[in-house]
C-alpha cells in the first residue's frame, strides 16, 4: 500500500491503494464516484472514459500510479450544473437507453470537442470507435455531437 | 369517455386496476426512501399504489418495472399522469419496490411492460382522478358531475371555486375507491402520444443515475467468483494460499448456489453446480487475487436438474465438453433426418412433386452472450431474519420466490430493490448472480456485491441458443408459391413458430422441428427464437420472390391478400392487414421501387411481440465491409404511448441485429468459450453503425403492443437481402463477415 494525491475535478484526495490498482477503482471505491462504470477492464469498451489532462483515457487500465500530478476530471466534474454542451446534446437527443455507458460516451465526445470544435461525420465515428453501445445508440450519439459541436 | 369497471374484489381490483383499496392503508419502502429526500413527505398522500400528491402540489408517481433501457420509467408513469390529468412538468417520477400485491408482473421482458400493464396504469391514474375531484365535491358541496380537472386544478365553474391537487390531496385520500372509473378517449391524449425525454436523462448524463455495480452499502464487503474454464466441468479441488497472503483479502470458500436438490424457478439458469468465491476490501484486490488460485476441475457426469412444478427429467444435462464444429455438424446430421411435425396444411409432398420450381436452403446462427455493458453484479444483505437485495434485475418477481426458498425465508422476508439496469436483453431475466450474493452474505453474515469480471460475464453461458433452419418452397407454372416447408431447431432448442407468416398463406405447408441436447446453457436472448426465424424466413423469402420473378414485396403483399381473403387453417398468429401494412408503409417511405442489381438495397417484415415492423436497408461494401447508408423502418405496435422513445427503441433494436448478423459469434472447443473480452468478442462498433435509422409508426388506437424486440429481426433479415443485392451473394450463415462454412461447416462428411 502506499499514499498517493490525486486530483480529481479540482480536488486534491490522498487514498490509500496498491500502486497498480486502476484509476477506475480509487474513483469508485475509494472516492465514491461512481458516475465511472466497469465494463472490460482491458480498455475494450470505454465506459471507464474519464479526462487525464484534457485527453480522453480509459481508467480501468490506468494505474494510480501514473496519475500523480495530473488533472482527473470524471463526468461529475465534466460541468458545474451538467450543462456542457455535450449533455445538453445528449438531453435535447434523448440519446440514452440504458444509460450505462453514456458516462464514457460523453467523456470521449467532449474531448473530441475540446481539440476538434467542427468535426466531420467521420471524424466522429472514428473518435466514438472505442466507446460501445450495447444498446446501439450510435446514431443519436452522433447527431447530439454535430449539435454540441455548434455550441463550442 | 369510456366506463372501465375496477372489480369488487379488493385483491383481484388491486391486480387488475393497480389502484389503492384504502388510501393511506398502501404504504410502501419507496415512500420512506422518498421521505429522506424529501422533508415536506410526512405531509404527502398517497392516493393508491401508483401516486402520492403532496400538499404542495407535487405529484409523485412510481413506475413499477425494471428499467432496462427500454424507458417504462418515463412511458408507464406517463400513463399514469395522463389519467390523473397533472400537467406532466409537475410529476416526480420514482422506481416502485417490488410489491407484487399492488403492481402487475414487474418484470421487465417480452416487451410486455406496456402491453400487459395499460389497463392498469390508466385506472390507476383515473381512480386517483375520480378521488380529487369527489374530495372538491364534498368540500364545495357540489355535484361532482359539475367538477372539472384540467392539467393539475380542480374547478367548478358555476360557483367559480379552484383548488389545486395539493389542496385536495388530505380529503382525496379518504375517499372510497370508486367501483367503475371512467378512462379518457384516446383522442384527448395530452401526454401519451406525445414525446416527452427520458426522466433520468439528467441524471445519466451527469453520472448520478445508479446502477446494480453502483450500490455500496456501509460495511459491505466486496465478492468474485471463479467457475470452470468448460461446460461440463465442476470444482475437485483449489489452493487458495497465494490469494489469501494477498492484502485485502478475507476469505476464499466455495457455494452451492443451487443445491442438487433444489427445485428451481423459471430463471434459475446455471451450468456450474459450485463456485469459488473470493472476498476482500476492494474490487480491484478481489479482481486480482483471484487469478492465483489453483484449481482442479473434472468432467461431471449426466445428471438432471430439478425444476419448481416441471418433471424433472424434462431437465437433462448431458456429460462431455462440446465443440463449436459438432455442434454445426449435429445440427447438419439433424436437417437430414425426420423431425417432429409440429403444422401440416393441404398435402405438401404432392405439391412438392408437381412443383414446376422448387427452390431449398439452409440457415445457421452461433451462441451469442449477452454481454450487457454493465457485467452481473448484485448487492445483498442477509440477516438471520431478513433479506435486502438491490440491483440490476429483469425477474425481481421470479428471483424473490428463488432466493426465500434457497435461504429458508418467506417471501415477506425478502426484499429486492430494482436499480436502473446496465442492459440485459434477457441476460438479467436469469438472476443465479443475484441469489449467489444472497448465499455469499448469507453464509459470512455480512453485506455483500457481488462483481463478475468481463471474462466471467462472457463465459458463464446462459447464451443466445444456436440454431439451423432449412426451408423449402414450391412454385407453379405462374410462379404462385404453392408450397412450402420449414424444418428447424437448435441446440438445445427448436425456434419454430409453426403458425406465424407464411402458415396461412399457401395451401400445402409442413412445419417442422427438432432439438439437440446439451450442457451449455442458454437463455432468453432479445426476440427469442424470433431473432433467428425472423431473420431466416426473410432472406428466403427474399430467394423465393426472385425466383418467382416477382418484386419482393409485391410478393409478399399477395401472399397477405390471399390470408386476409382465405387463410389457410384455423390457427394464424397474426392479423395479416396490419402486416401488410407496415409493407406498405414502408413501400411509401422508402419510395421502393424493386431494386436493381447492385443498389444494395433490401426489404424484410417481421411480426412477433404482438408488433409488425418492415425494414428497408441500403448500403454499399467498402473493403469488403457494409456500409449501411440507411434503415429504414415501419413500425405497427398499435398506441404509440411516447415516439420519441419509442423510435430510439426501434433505432436500437435494428442496429442490434444488423450488428450481431455481420459480426458477432461465440464459440467452443472443449467446453471452453473461445472469447472472452470485447477484444475477441465483436460487437459492432460506432464506425460500423448504419449513418441513419429513420423510424416511421403506423397511425393507431389499438392497444399498445411490444417495441423492444419485433425490430430486431427484420433488420437481419434486410440486412441479408441488401447484401445480396449488392454483392450477387446469398448470406446463409450468420454473422456474415466471418467465413462460417469455411470454418465450421466443412465437416458434414465426416458425421
Amino acid at each position: 500500500m502506499a499514499l498517493f494525491d490525486i486530483n480529481v475535478n479540482g480536488q486534491t484526495h490522498q487514498v490509500d491503494v496498491d500502486s497498480d490498482t486502476p484509476i477506475l477503482w480509487v474513483l469508485r471505491d475509494n472516492l465514491k464516484l461512481l458516475g465511472t462504470k466497469f465494463g472490460c477492464g482491458i480498455a475494450h469498451c470505454g465506459v471507464c472514459t474519464i479526462h487525464l489532462d484534457g485527453d480522453a483515457v480509459r481508467s480501468c487500465s490506468y494505474p494510480i500510479s501514473a496519475v500523480e500530478n495530473k488533472k482527473i476530471v470524471t463526468i461529475e466534474g465534466l460541468s458545474e450544473n451538467g450543462d456542457h454542451p455535450v449533455q445538453k446534446a445528449w438531453i435535447e437527443h434523448d440519446v440514452p437507453q440504458c444509460g450505462y455507458c453514456q458516462a464514457g460516451q460523453i467523456m470521449t465526445a467532449s474531448s473530441l470537442l475540446a481539440q476538434n470544435s467542427n468535426p466531420t461525420d467521420d471524424e466522429i465515428r472514428r473518435a466514438m470507435n472505442g466507446n460501445l453501445c450495447r444498446c446501439a445508440t450510435y446514431t443519436r450519439i452522433n447527431r447530439a455531437i454535430k449539435t454540441a459541436s455548434k455550441e463550442m | 369517455m369510456a366506463t372501465i369497471k375496477t372489480h369488487s374484489n379488493r385483491r383481484s381490483f388491486l391486480k387488475l386496476s393497480a389502484a389503492g383499496g384504502a388510501g393511506l392503508m398502501l404504504q410502501f419502502s419507496w415512500f420512506s426512501g422518498l421521505a429522506k429526500n424529501n422533508p415536506n413527505a410526512d405531509a404527502a398522500y398517497d392516493l393508491n399504489g401508483y401516486i402520492k400528491i403532496g400538499t404542495d402540489g407535487t405529484v409523485t408517481i412510481a413506475s413499477p418495472n425494471p428499467e432496462v433501457g427500454q424507458n417504462v420509467k418515463t412511458s408507464m408513469p406517463m400513463i399514469v399522469a395522463e389519467e390523473l390529468d397533472v400537467n406532466w412538468k409537475n410529476v416526480k417520477v420514482v422506481q416502485a419496490p417490488l410489491n407484487t400485491d399492488i403492481f402487475t408482473r414487474q418484470i421487465a421482458g417480452g416487451s410486455r411492460s406496456i402491453n400487459e400493464s395499460w389497463d392498469a396504469l390508466r385506472m390507476a391514474g383515473a381512480t386517483a382522478r375520480h378521488m380529487l375531484v369527489q374530495a372538491a365535491a364534498d368540500a364545495w358541496k357540489v355535484p361532482a358531475s359539475e367538477i372539472t380537472l384540467d392539467s393539475g386544478v380542480i374547478s367548478h365553474t358555476a360557483s367559480g371555486k379552484k383548488a389545486e391537487f395539493g389542496e385536495m390531496a388530505s380529503a382525496a385520500s379518504k375517499i372510497e375507491v370508486p367501483k367503475e372509473v371512467e378512462v379518457k378517449n384516446i383522442e384527448d391524449f395530452k401526454i401519451i402520444r406525445h414525446s416527452q425525454r427520458n426522466v433520468d436523462g439528467p441524471d445519466i448524463v451527469t453520472g448520478k443515475a445508479i446502477y446494480g455495480l453502483d450500490v455500496y452499502g456501509d460495511d459491505m464487503v466486496f465478492a468474485s467468483i471463479v467457475h470452470p474454464p468448460a461446460f461440463g466441468m465442476k470444482l475437485s479441488s483449489f489452493d487458495a494460499k497465494e490469494a489469501l497472503s494477498m492484502k485485502g483479502i478475507y476469505d476464499v470458500f466455495t457455494i452451492q448456489p443451487y443445491p442438487e436438490d433444489f427445485e428451481r424457478g423459471r430463471f434459475d439458469v446455471s451450468a456450474f453446480p459450485e463456485l469459488i468465491v473470493i472476498t476482500g476490501d476492494s474490487t480491484w484486490r478481489i479482481f486480482k487475487a483471484k487469478k492465483t488460485i489453483k484449481v482442479e476441475w473434472t468432467p461431471f457426469d449426466s445428471h438432471e436438474v430439478k425444476f419448481e412444478g416441471e418433471d424433472a427429467s424434462d431437465h437433462k444435462v448431458p456429460s462431455g465438453k462440446e465443440n463449436t464444429d459438432d455442434h454445426y455438424a449435429e445440427m447438419l446430421k439433424k436437417s437430414k433426418e425426420n423431425a417432429k411435425e409440429v403444422r401440416k396444411d393441404g398435402n405438401p409432398e404432392n405439391a412438392f412433386s408437381n412443383a414446376a420450381k422448387v427452390i431449398e436452403r439452409s440457415y445457421t446462427a452461433p451462441y451469442l452472450a449477452h454481454s450487457a455493458l454493465e457485467p452481473l453484479t448484485f448487492y445483498a444483505n442477509v440477516t438471520a431474519d431478513k433479506a435486502e437485495l438491490i440491483g440490476s434485475i429483469q425477474t425481481p418477481e421470479y428471483m424473490e420466490q428463488s432466493v426465500a426458498r434457497r435461504l429458508g425465508m418467506s417471501l415477506d422476508q425478502v426484499d429486492i430493490q430494482m436499480t436502473r439496469i446496465g442492459g440485459g436483453f434477457g441476460r438479467k431475466l436469469f438472476g443465479h448472480y443475484l441469489l449467489e450474493a444472497a448465499v455469499i452474505s448469507q453464509k459470512i453474515k455480512k453485506p455483500v456485491k457481488l462483481i463478475y469480471t468481463r471474462e466471467d460475464d462472457m463465459t458463464f453461458g446462459a447464451y443466445r441458443p444456436t440454431y439451423h433452419a432449412y426451408y423449402r418452397a414450391a412454385l407453379d407454372e405462374n410462379n404462385k408459391l404453392i408450397a412450402f416447408h420449414v424444418k428447424t431447431g437448435g441446440i438445445p432448442e427448436s425456434p419454430l413458430f409453426a403458425n406465424r407468416f407464411p402458415a396461412g398463406t399457401v395451401d400445402n405447408y409442413l412445419a417442422e422441428e427438432w432439438a439437440i441436447e446439451s450442457n451449455i446453457t442458454t437463455a432468453a436472448f432479445r426476440a427469442p427464437r424470433s431473432n433467428f426465424m425472423g431473420a431466416v424466413e426473410q432472406a428466403f423469402l427474399d430467394e423465393v420472390a426472385e425466383l418467382a420473378g416477382k418484386d419482393p414485396i409485391e410478393f409478399r403483399l399477395e401472399l397477405f391478400e390471399r390470408a386476409i381473403e382465405n387463410p389457410v387453417g384455423e390457427k394464424n398468429d397474426y392479423d395479416a392487414e396490419r402486416y401488410a401494412g407496415v409493407l406498405k408503409l414502408v413501400r411509401e417511405k422508402s419510395n421502393w421501387v424493386t431494386p436493381e442489381p447492385s443498389t444494395g438495397r433490401g426489404v424484410a417484415a417481421y411480426f412477433c411481440h404482438d408488433s409488425y415492423v418492415a425494414s428497408v436497408i441500403d448500403l454499399k461494401m467498402e473493403d469488403g465491409k457494409p456500409i449501411i447508408s440507411k434503415v429504414l423502418c415501419a413500425v405497427d405496435c398499435g398506441i404509440v404511448v411516447n415516439p420519441v422513445a419509442a423510435s430510439n427503441m426501434v433505432e436500437g433494436g435494428s442496429v442490434d441485429g444488423i450488428g450481431h448478423a455481420l459480426y458477432t459469434i461465440l464459440t467452443l472447443k472443449d467446453g471452453m468459450p473461445q472469447q472472452h473480452n470485447y477484444n475477441d468478442y465483436h460487437l459492432i462498433r460506432n464506425y460500423d453503425a448504419p449513418r441513419d435509422v429513420e423510424v416511421h409508426f403506423v397511425e393507431s388506437d389499438i392497444h399498445p403492443t411490444g417495441l423492444g424486440e419485433p425490430p430486431y429481426a427484420p433488420a437481419i433479415g434486410a440486412l441479408a437481402n441488401a447484401l445480396y443485392n449488392a454483392t450477387g451473394k446469398r448470406y446463409y450463415n450468420q454473422p456474415f463477415m466471418i467465413d462460417v462454412e469455411e470454418k465450421y461447416l466443412q465437416k458434414e462428411e465426416t458425421v
